[in-house]
């Protein structure tokens, strides 16, 4: 096998040498700086990228935060102001009620007291007629005068009999 | 019958060179070893020029190339590995194109000769040693001897771990050399088969059709098991175990 024939040794030994470094120099001063940089910048791009990105959530996080509190006082605050208004109006209409309640009784007693003034006064006038009637008609059954006094006693007690 | 299998690993100068007694002609292995270098330096530069955020095809190839040493190294050199990057990164581009040059119908497989591989090993192992004696100071030799056996145990641990380590190049350097002339003479007899069967050549045809996408494969995987191989005796020499 010319794998063994040791007279190209040197030579293999000496080019392996030659061409081996040169490649070494080529690849570690030319090559390989230039990908590492390449690589470096890059997962510096990525890792900024995902910084930001970091940044823009939680502000967003913050700002749907401070939206749900908003949101959340300006509920209670609704939820106050309705609850105001409506005890407002709930005292507002007991107040009237009450009111009216007062004036309507008010207004029932004066009514009744006109109605039993004017019961009384009708009364009185019922009498003096029925007396004024009585003797009136006593006067023309029996020709002669009847005076006032016996003709409202007898009036009198036909009205208390009659109750 | 065609040329004999063996004949494609014949090394013959193109450029004769005497240097006093000894013979540094530019020989065909030599012209495809500066091909290699050539090439990977190419492609790799070229991949490397554009720079863009989101990686083009060709650019992606010396990224790839990159990250997978890159991880081999941090994986299995662990801390203090960065140094060698650029080493481990030359000696895998340098294998991996060399075996995959190699597979070129007509060219000359540089690490099909075991005296390439064996500088190769014998350099890493060198190397290695050194960087374990430096590291550790005469600490190193307790790497033949694990920590926390019994001590009459010695006796045949050391000697065990001092042939385990003293067969690590020759391990590396064949498992390269074997795989690249195996997997070659393999294939000129296919193909040699092919042109004698005559019509029936279409059977050992598509076997060495198939044979070559295995050959493809196998010249990647031995040049990424010379650095990996290479990242573990690091390791051990930083790291002592």
């Amino acid at each position: 096998m010319p794998q063994f024939d040791p007279t190209s040794f040197a030579s293999q030994l000496f080019w392996l040498a030659v061409t081996f470094i040169a490649l070494y120099f080529l690849l570690s001063r030319l090559v390989l700086p230039r990908i590492s940089e390449v690589m470096e910048k890059r997962s510096e791009r990525i890792a900024n990228d995902l910084e930001r990105a970091e940044a823009l959530k939680t502000e967003t996080e913050a700002v749907i935060e401070a939206y749900e509190a908003a949101l959340a006082k300006a509920r209670s605050e609704a939820s106050a102001v309705i609850a105001k208004a409506t005890s407002d109006i709930a005292t507002l209409s007991a107040k009237r009620q009450a009111e009216f309640g007062e004036e309507l009784a008010m207004r029932m007693v004066a009514a009744e007291e006109r109605i039993s003034k004017a019961k009384q006064q009708a009364e009185s006038q019922i009498r003096e007629i029925a007396v004024d009637i009585a003797a009136d008609v006593a006067e023309r059954l029996t020709g002669k005068a009847i005076d006032a006094e016996s003709a409202a006693q007898a009036v009198d007690t036909q009205m208390k009999g009659n109750g | 019958m065609a040329a004999s299998p063996i004949e494609q690993f014949e090394v013959y100068p193109l450029l004769p060179i005497q240097v006093g007694n000894l013979d540094l002609s530019f020989t065909n292995s030599s012209l495809w070893m500066v091909f290699a270098v050539a090439l990977s330096t190419v492609i790799l530069a070229i991949s490397a020029r554009g720079g863009a955020l989101v990686p083009s095809r060709l650019q992606s190839v010396s990224e790839m190339m990159y990250e997978l040493v890159a991880n081999m190294v941090r994986d299995n050199v662990g801390s203090g590995g960065r140094k060698y990057f650029p080493f481990i990164f030359t000696l895998f581009v340098f294998v991996l194109f060399a075996n995959l040059l190699g597979m070129i119908p007509h060219s000359f497989t540089v690490t099909s000769h075991l005296i390439v591989t064996f500088a190769l090993a014998a350099v890493i192992f060198i190397g290695v040693t050194i960087i374990g004696f430096y590291r550790h100071g005469f600490g190193y030799l307790r790497m033949f001897f694990p920590h926390g056996a019994p001590l009459w145990t010695a006796v045949i641990l050391v000697p065990v771990e001092l042939v385990s380590y003293l067969s690590r190049p020759v391990s590396l350097s064949v498992r390269l050399f074997a795989n690249m002339t195996v997997g070659h003479v393999l294939l000129k007899v296919i193909a040699g088969f092919v042109v004698s069967l005559g019509v029936f050549g279409i059977f050992p045809f598509v076997f060495l059709i198939a044979l070559s996408a295995l050959e493809l494969f196998i010249a990647a995987l031995q040049a990424y098991v010379f650095a990996i191989l290479t990242c573990i005796y690091l390791h051990d020499a930083l790291h002592m175990h």
